[in-house]
């Protein structure tokens, strides 16, 4: 196995923008992201849920494109864009035919120089916004499930706590002065990478970006709290009543060691032995072997993201679905089992290398799409913009991997014994309540 | 302010020179046997990803028993006569690889996807699993009461309530009709009868083996000749079919899911398949109508109105029918000015045409997305399944924007009048009867049901 050899180009405007260029000119196209360094951890207190409706702000109109004109000029231009807003970043994307590459920067520069927008457009978009809520969560079998529901048992700080899509009086309060604000704090050239990702020589990229954004004045550095925090010290409980779905379901999240220190490649290791697919220990264990669950899933950063792309506390999540005529109790106690056994065997060297090759395999395929075949190298975009700003060091993409393969059956076990704790532990219940609840079966049929 | 830059433009710039898109080189083979194997060389990772299908599906499955192919494709991969469930499971992870055994409506599939360098060892799985597959009983039993449970939570989900009820409507007694078993059906299924299907329908007769990643064509024709070709010739029994509903005027029918705090609309009618040649038209008016986010439809209820986060309308080719749908989720209080708004931009579709400048805009949507869909090996895998599994000429991706760009004006308006059937579209609501049925018997007779698809007064 060779190691990777993406070429990467990079360098830093003279506003403190940082330009990332990948050249990949086989074919036609290129993807642009812009990357701000700010996430729903971040969004001020009282303004729960702000990140994101700000998100949907930044397509509502800037100094020289009104609203609707960012997506109409786009989609006519062949392409098609979005944007999110996670943990610890907010982005937007597109993909393009590479002849309307300049138009892309020219929409990018515009609303990073001067956003504007409307009182009407803020109301708009906050409705969209409640609907976005209801369809995704409150009008949803395990809607939110598990990853509004474990932060607020799992952490103290409001930073990593609170309702991330926000409680809609809290939305209902947002202001246009708060956006403006929160503008000017965090969207700054400074607080940003640009990545060009295709069908542009790196010459010719640095070439544009200087022409369409070195102009724009840089903010002062935001003020950013230190939302690290330990964990609590005991295990942490708490019950959701679930509404709509049929099966009780219990989320486990683990506490996890700080980025990039020795630990941390061992737990991403634990975490694909724990959660890899079928093979994964928890699935073998909880639904076939023992048949408990019907159906299990999790990892680092699990619903949101995975073990490269965060920049503060993170959980290692173990989503469980089980039969109603089990208790939870009883499906912690298998689960634990599975821990235990970890605890006290570790792993073998073959099971540890199978679960590597995957891991590169993964990587590998997340790097060349990673939000379905249609935004070609969104996740190479996505890992170079989190290296970027959080490590300072987008050539990370060919190199993190070394430090996952490199990790040996004891670390795997350490880790475990150390990490995998009850005091390091917050569970929740979402428990379904009155008509819908599934009744149990008797074993063997139906 | 870096120094000698010209001034920059209050105008988005113009495209520049469009580059030509470079076809990926196909080789299209097909086995003595009748599969169909079509190789398309990617190298942009070294991953490679092989996609069998079959010519049956839940369709064909109605014979035996309503959803006996899904879960005879979830049992497939659970043992082969030389391998148990987690040794398969174990395999795959060695080879860094994903598996997928799943079937829709007309087709059932087994998807292989790992890193290139086990390539043989994905071939030969493959096989295995298409060939050998030996049912376990207490595989068979942990499935079927998985897919109970699925079942049950799927009736909690308004998108799936939705769909379910508008498939009835649309196709009545027909195969296409059922979205999904009953808990009845599930209970019912005998192993033999899975293994019936197995027997029948996994067979090489009209089967798509669909190739692509990074290897060396010529190779690798050999190495699944050698394999695929030991297939016996067979054909797969055809589908049953059954007369379609005649639905004259528009009907609501409402799903009653208590305390639903949003109200899924769905409305649709029945279209046309893959093949027809009006299908390119309709796709052009369905993306202006609702297709993409800057299509009428969007941009009215959501980016004017703000009653929901997700319209979208689609066109949907099954083999032997199609259909149009038209959806969101919108807050209870406007769902009946949803829903004129909804007819609101059929009737305005179907009595004005389009201007140019919308016709060439989305003409160059299209394009523009299509040769993004060629760069990924995920991408070509699903345009490839569209050419191979609905019978396209050999020449679709190459003429594929050709064919967008002949589309006229008259051509949109034509589609809309003839295929978004205005006065004869199905309305389906799935939300809180309280809070909905007044809002729903202003557009047409309601017809109430529960989530258990049971009718209610």
């Amino acid at each position: 196995m060779s190691r990777l050899q993406i070429p990467l180009e990079s360098t830093t405007l003279a506003n403190g923008l940082r330009v990332v260029v990948v050249p990949e000119r086989s074919v036609p196209v290129v993807t642009v992201g812009v990357y701000y360094h700010i996430g729903f951890r971040l969004e001020p207190e009282g303004r729960s849920g702000f990140a994101h409706l700000f998100e949907h702000m930044m397509f509502q109109g800037s100094a020289h494109a009104d609203k609707l004109m960012h997506i109409r000029l786009v989609n006519a231009s062949g392409g098609v864009l979005n944007g999110s807003t996670r943990y610890d970043v907010t982005n937007y994307f597109e993909a393009v035919p590479s002849n309307a590459l300049e138009r892309v920067l020219w929409l990018e520069a515009d609303r990073m120089r001067a956003l504007k927008v409307t009182q009407e457009n803020l109301e708009n978009q906050r409705d969209v916004v409640k609907e976005e809520v209801r369809v995704n969560v409150l009008n949803q079998p395990y809607g939110g499930f598990p990853w509004l529901d474990l932060p607020p048992v799992a952490y103290r700080k409001w930073a990593n706590a609170h309702n991330f899509y926000g409680d809609f009086t809290d939305l209902d309060a947002a202001t246009l002065e708060d956006v403006q604000q929160f503008f000017r704090t965090y969207y700054a050239p400074n607080n940003a990478v640009l990545l060009l990702i295709g069908d542009v020589a790196p010459e010719e990229g640095f070439a544009l970006a200087r022409r369409y954004f070195e102009d724009i004045p840089p903010g002062s550095p935001p003020l950013v709290p230190d939302v690290w925090e330990s964990p609590p010290g005991e295990e942490r409980r708490g019950t959701v009543p679930e509404k709509f779905g049929t099966l009780p379901a219990m989320a486990i999240g683990y506490h996890m060691p700080r980025r990039r220190t020795p630990d941390w490649y061992a737990v991403g290791l634990l975490d694909q032995i724990l959660h890899g697919g079928r093979a994964g220990r928890v699935y073998r264990r909880l639904v076939q072997e023992k048949q408990i669950a019907v159906e299990t899933s999790g990892g680092i950063h699990y619903p949101l993201g995975d073990v490269l792309d965060y920049d503060g506390p993170v959980l290692m999540v173990t989503q469980i679905l089980h039969k109603p005529e089990y208790s939870a109790e009883a499906t912690l106690a298998a689960f634990d089992q599975v821990v235990a056994e970890l605890q006290e065997h570790g792993v073998s060297a073959e099971e540890l290398a199978a679960v590597q090759v995957k891991f590169r395999s993964d990587y590998i395929t997340a790097l060349e799409a990673g939000l379905g075949g249609y935004l070609p190298r969104f996740g190479l975009m996505h890992y170079a913009a989190c290296f970027t700003l959080f490590d300072n060091d987008p050539s990370l993409v060919n190199t993190i991997l070394d430090g996952f393969l490199a990790v040996t059956p004891e670390q795997v076990r350490g880790a475990a014994q150390l990490y995998l704790q009850p005091s390091q532990r917050a569970i929740v219940l979402r428990q379904p309540v009155g008509r819908a609840a599934s009744q149990p079966v008797a074993a063997g049929g139906v | 302010m870096a120094a000698g830059l010209q001034p920059l433009p209050t105008v988005p710039p113009p495209l520049a020179p469009e580059r030509p898109v470079a076809w990926p080189r196909r080789t299209v083979h097909i086995l003595s046997n009748g599969l169909r194997v079509v190789l398309v060389e990617s190298h942009t990772i070294p991953k490679i990803s092989i996609e069998l299908f079959f010519r049956s599906g839940n369709a064909a499955a109605t014979r035996i028993r309503p959803g006996l192919a899904e879960i005879t494709a979830a049992v497939v991969r659970t043992g082969t006569a030389t391998r148990t469930g987690p040794q398969i499971e174990e395999s795959l992870r060695r080879m860094g690889a994903e598996l997928s055994t799943s079937a829709g409506a007309d087709t059932t599939a087994i998807v292989l996807s790992g890193l290139a360098e086990f390539a043989d060892g994905l071939f030969e799985l493959a096989d295995d699993l298409a060939r050998n597959a030996s049912f376990p009983p207490e595989e068979f039993e942990r499935e079927r009461r998985q897919m109970l449970e699925e079942l049950r939570i799927q009736r909690t989900t308004p998108s799936f309530l939705a769909g379910e009820r508008l498939r009835r409507v649309l196709f009545g007694a027909h195969p296409y009709g059922l979205a999904a078993p009953a808990e009845s059906d599930v209970a019912a299924y005998r192993r033999e009868e899975l293994e019936q299907f197995y027997r029948e329908h996994y067979v090489a007769g009209d089967a798509v083996l669909l190739v692509v990643g990074d290897f060396a064509a010529e190779r690798l024709l050999g190495l699944i000749e050698q394999r695929f070709s030991r297939w016996p010739t067979r054909q797969p029994p055809a589908p049953p079919s059954a007369p379609l509903p005649e639905l004259r005027g528009r009907r609501v029918y409402l799903v009653h899911l208590p305390d639903a705090v949003q109200t899924q609309v769905l409305v649709g009618n029945r279209a046309i398949t893959r093949p027809h040649p009006d299908w390119q038209r309709l796709a052009v008016a369905n993306a202006i109508y609702g297709g993409a986010f800057h299509s009428r439809l969007v941009m009215n209820i959501r980016e004017q109105k703000g009653y929901t986060y997700s319209p979208r309308s689609s066109v949907h080719a099954l083999r032997e029918h199609g259909y149009l749908t038209i959806t969101a989720a919108v807050r209870n209080e406007v769902v009946a000015a949803t829903l004129a708004e909804i007819f609101y931009e059929v009737d305005r579709l179907r009595a004005l045409p389009v201007t140019e400048e919308e016709l060439a805009d989305m003409q160059q949507y299209l394009c523009g997305v299509f040769a993004l869909g060629l760069t990924t090996q995920e991408g070509l895998l699903s345009q490839l399944a569209t050419v191979y599994l609905h019978g396209l000429p050999e020449d679709y991706l190459e003429t594929y924007r050709e064919r967008v760009r002949a589309v006229r004006r008259e051509d949109v308006l034509a589609a809309a009048r003839r295929y978004f059937d205005s006065p004869n579209m199905q309305i389906v609501l799935v939300g809180d009867r309280a809070v909905v049925a007044e809002q729903a018997a202003l557009f047409g007779e309601v017809e109430l049901y529960d989530a258990q698809g049971n009718r209610l007064e």
